[in-house]
C-alpha cells in the first residue's frame, strides 16, 4: 500500500509531462497533417489526404533523397575519421587518454550556432581558406564554397563527429585484448584479426555512433540554412518554410511526420540488429 | 600503420579546433571585416557591454535555462528513482517513451509543440519555451541519474532503516548524497542543452522573447558583425567552465565508487 503511494508520487511528474507536452503535441501534429490549409495561414478543419499525396511529388522526393543521402555520406565520413581515431585513443596511455577524450568533448559542449558560424568565417569568399590559398598560389581565384552542398556536408560532419567518436571509443576501450592475441596465436594476420575480431566486437559502437550521427543530420535545419544559404533545400528547411514563411502548416506537419517515420524505422532497425548481435 | 593512425589523430584535432580558434583569434581583430586580420583590439568586447538587446537575450536565456533545469532535474530524478526502484506495468513503455524526445529530430518536436500551443491557452512566450525545453531535458536527466542509480548499493538504505530512520530521513541522508553527483551532472547537462538550443526555441518563443541563440541566429542571417566573434568567444569560455564542472562532479563520483569497491 505504502509502496503504491510512493510509486505514484514518483511517477506522476514524468507521466504528466510526457503525456501533456510530448504525446499530445505529437497527436496534434498528426491531426494537423490531415487538415486543409487556411487562406491566411491557420487551418480549416476539413479532412484531406492531399498533404500526404503531395509528398510523392517529384520535387519533395528529390529533397527527401538529398537529405537522406547527405546524412548517409555524413555518417560514412564520420565513421571513416572516427573509427581510426577511437581505435588509437583506446590504446593510448590511460593518463593522456582522458585529456585527448576531453578535447573531443569540448566542441560537443559548445554552442552549435557558433560552431556553424565558424565555418562561415572559413569558407566565405573573403574567408580564411581563400586567404590562405591565395597566399600560397597568388594566381588562384577565390573558391566559392559557402552556400554549396559541400559546405553543408562539411558543417554536418564537423557538428556531429564527436557523436560518432564517443560511442566508438566506449566500445573499443572495453575490447578484450586477449581475444586479439588469441587470433594472432592461431595464425591470423593483424589485418585479418582486425576485420574478424575487432570490427565485429565494436559493432555496437559503430551502430550507436551511426544512429547518433544519422538521426540529427537527416532532419538538420540550421546547418543547411546557414552554410547552404537556403539555396539548396533539405527536408528540415522545407518544414521550417511551411511554418515560418509559406504558412502551410498542414503540409509542414505531413513532412514532419514522414521525417519522424524515417527516423523511427532507423531506430527500430538499429535495436533489431543489436538484439541479433547479442543472441 | 601507426603513422596513418597518428596522422588521423592530428587531422581530426586540426579539423575540430581550427574553426573554434579562428573565431577566438578574430574576436580580437580591429578591422570591420569578420575574417580579414588588421590589428589587435579589445573594442568588440567593450561594445558587448553597450548592447542592450544582447543583454536582454542573455537574461531570457538564463531565465529559460534556469527554470527548465530546475523543473527537469526534479522530474528526471523522480522518474529515474521510480524506474530503477519499482517494477510496474508500463515500465518498459515508459522507458522507451523517454528515449523518444532524444531520438526524434528537434524540428519535429518544435513544430509538434507549436501546433499544440496554438490550440491551448498557453501563450507563445518564455513559459512555452521553458515547457518545451523540459521535454528533452527530462529525458537526458533521467538517463544520467539512472546510470548513477545502477551502480547503487541498496544495503546502505536497508541498514539505515534497520537503525530506525524513516523513509524521509533515509532519502535525504543516504540516498540523496549518494546519487547527488548524478543529479548535478544531469542538471549541468540540462542547463547546457537549454542554453544552446536554437531550433525548439525558434519555433516556440513568441515575438519579442529572444534568447541568446535566437539573437545570434538573427545576426547570422541579417548582418554579421565582428561583435559576433566576441560573443562566440565568451560563450566558448562559458562552455569550457561547464565541462570542467561536469567532469569534476562526475570524476568525484567515480572516485568515491572505486573507493567503495
Amino acid at each position: 500500500m505504502r509502496h503504491n503511494y510512493q510509486r505514484l508520487v514518483l511517477l506522476f511528474p514524468i507521466v504528466f509531462w510526457l503525456v501533456c507536452f510530448f504525446l499530445l503535441p505529437l497527436v496534434s501534429v498528426f491531426i494537423y497533417s490531415f487538415l486543409e490549409r487556411g487562406t491566411y495561414g491557420g487551418v480549416r478543419w476539413i479532412f484531406t489526404l492531399e498533404n500526404y499525396a503531395r509528398l510523392f511529388d517529384g520535387l519533395y522526393l528529390g529533397i527527401l533523397w538529398r537529405s537522406v543521402s547527405t546524412a548517409l555520406i555524413c555518417t560514412a565520413v564520420c565513421l571513416l575519421l572516427g573509427y581510426p581515431f577511437a581505435y588509437y585513443l583506446a590504446r593510448y596511455r590511460p593518463k593522456h587518454r582522458n585529456i585527448l577524450l576531453l578535447l573531443v568533448v569540448v566542441p560537443f559542449w559548445t554552442n552549435f550556432l557558433i560552431r556553424t558560424y565558424a565555418w562561415i568565417l572559413i569558407l566565405r569568399t573573403e574567408g580564411l581558406l581563400n586567404s590562405f590559398l591565395s597566399a600560397l598560389f597568388p594566381n588562384w581565384g577565390p573558391l566559392e564554397l559557402l552556400n554549396t552542398p559541400l559546405a553543408v556536408q562539411i558543417g554536418l560532419v564537423y557538428g556531429y563527429l564527436p557523436f560518432m567518436i564517443l560511442p566508438l571509443y566506449a566500445a573499443l576501450e572495453q575490447l578484450d585484448m586477449s581475444l586479439l592475441e588469441a587470433a594472432q596465436d592461431l595464425g591470423a594476420s593483424p589485418r585479418r584479426a582486425f576485420w574478424h575480431v575487432t570490427v565485429p566486437l565494436s559493432l555496437p559502437g559503430i551502430l550507436a555512433g551511426s544512429m547518433l550521427v544519422f538521426i540529427p543530420t537527416v532532419g538538420a535545419f540550421l546547418t543547411p540554412d546557414l552554410l547552404g544559404g537556403g539555396k539548396v533545400s533539405y527536408i528540415g528547411n522545407v518544414i521550417e518554410r511551411q511554418f515560418k514563411t509559406a504558412r502551410d502548416w498542414p503540409f509542414g506537419s505531413a513532412l514532419s511526420f514522414m521525417l519522424m517515420g524515417i527516423v523511427l524505422v532507423g531506430t527500430v532497425l538499429y535495436f533489431r540488429t543489436l538484439q541479433q548481435d547479442e543472441t | 600503420m601507426k603513422r596513418i593512425l597518428e596522422a588521423n589523430i592530428g587531422l581530426v584535432f586540426f579539423f575540430l579546433y581550427v574553426p573554434i580558434l579562428a573565431v577566438v583569434v578574430f574576436s580580437f581583430n580591429s578591422g570591420e571585416q569578420i575574417s580579414v586580420w588588421e590589428g589587435f583590439t579589445f573594442s568588440w568586447y567593450a561594445k558587448l557591454f553597450e548592447d542592450a538587446a544582447l543583454w536582454r537575450a542573455c537574461r531570457n536565456s538564463l531565465i529559460v535555462a534556469g527554470v527548465a533545469t530546475a523543473v527537469s532535474t526534479f522530474i528526471g530524478t523522480t522518474a529515474a528513482l521510480a524506474i530503477e526502484r519499482y517494477r510496474f506495468r508500463f515500465r518498459t513503455a515508459l522507458t522507451r517513451c523517454l528515449y523518444l524526445p532524444v531520438i526524434i529530430p528537434d524540428i519535429v518536436l518544435a513544430i509538434a509543440l507549436l501546433t499544440f500551443y496554438v490550440q491551448t491557452p498557453i501563450p507563445l512566450g518564455l513559459a512555452s519555451v521553458i515547457i518545451a525545453h523540459c521535454v528533452f531535458n527530462v529525458a537526458y536527466v533521467t538517463i544520467v541519474v539512472r546510470a548513477r542509480l545502477q551502480g547503487y548499493d541498496n544495503t546502505l538504505e536497508e541498514a539505515a532503516r534497520d537503525l530506525g530512520a524513516n523513509e524521509w530521513q533515509t532519502f535525504w541522508r543516504i540516498t540523496f548524497p549518494l546519487i547527488a553527483p548524478g543529479i548535478i551532472g544531469g542538471a549541468l547537462l540540462a542547463f547546457t542543452l537549454s542554453i544552446d538550443d536554437f531550433v525548439v526555441t525558434f519555433f516556440t518563443a513568441g515575438v519579442g522573447y529572444t534568447t541568446l541563440s535566437v539573437h545570434i541566429y538573427s545576426q547570422l542571417k541579417f548582418g554579421i558583425t565582428p561583435k559576433l566573434n566576441a560573443i562566440s568567444t565568451m560563450l566558448l569560455a562559458n562552455s569550457i567552465v561547464f565541462i570542467l564542472l561536469f567532469l569534476w562532479f562526475q570524476g568525484g563520483a567515480t572516485n568515491s565508487q572505486s573507493r567503495d569497491a
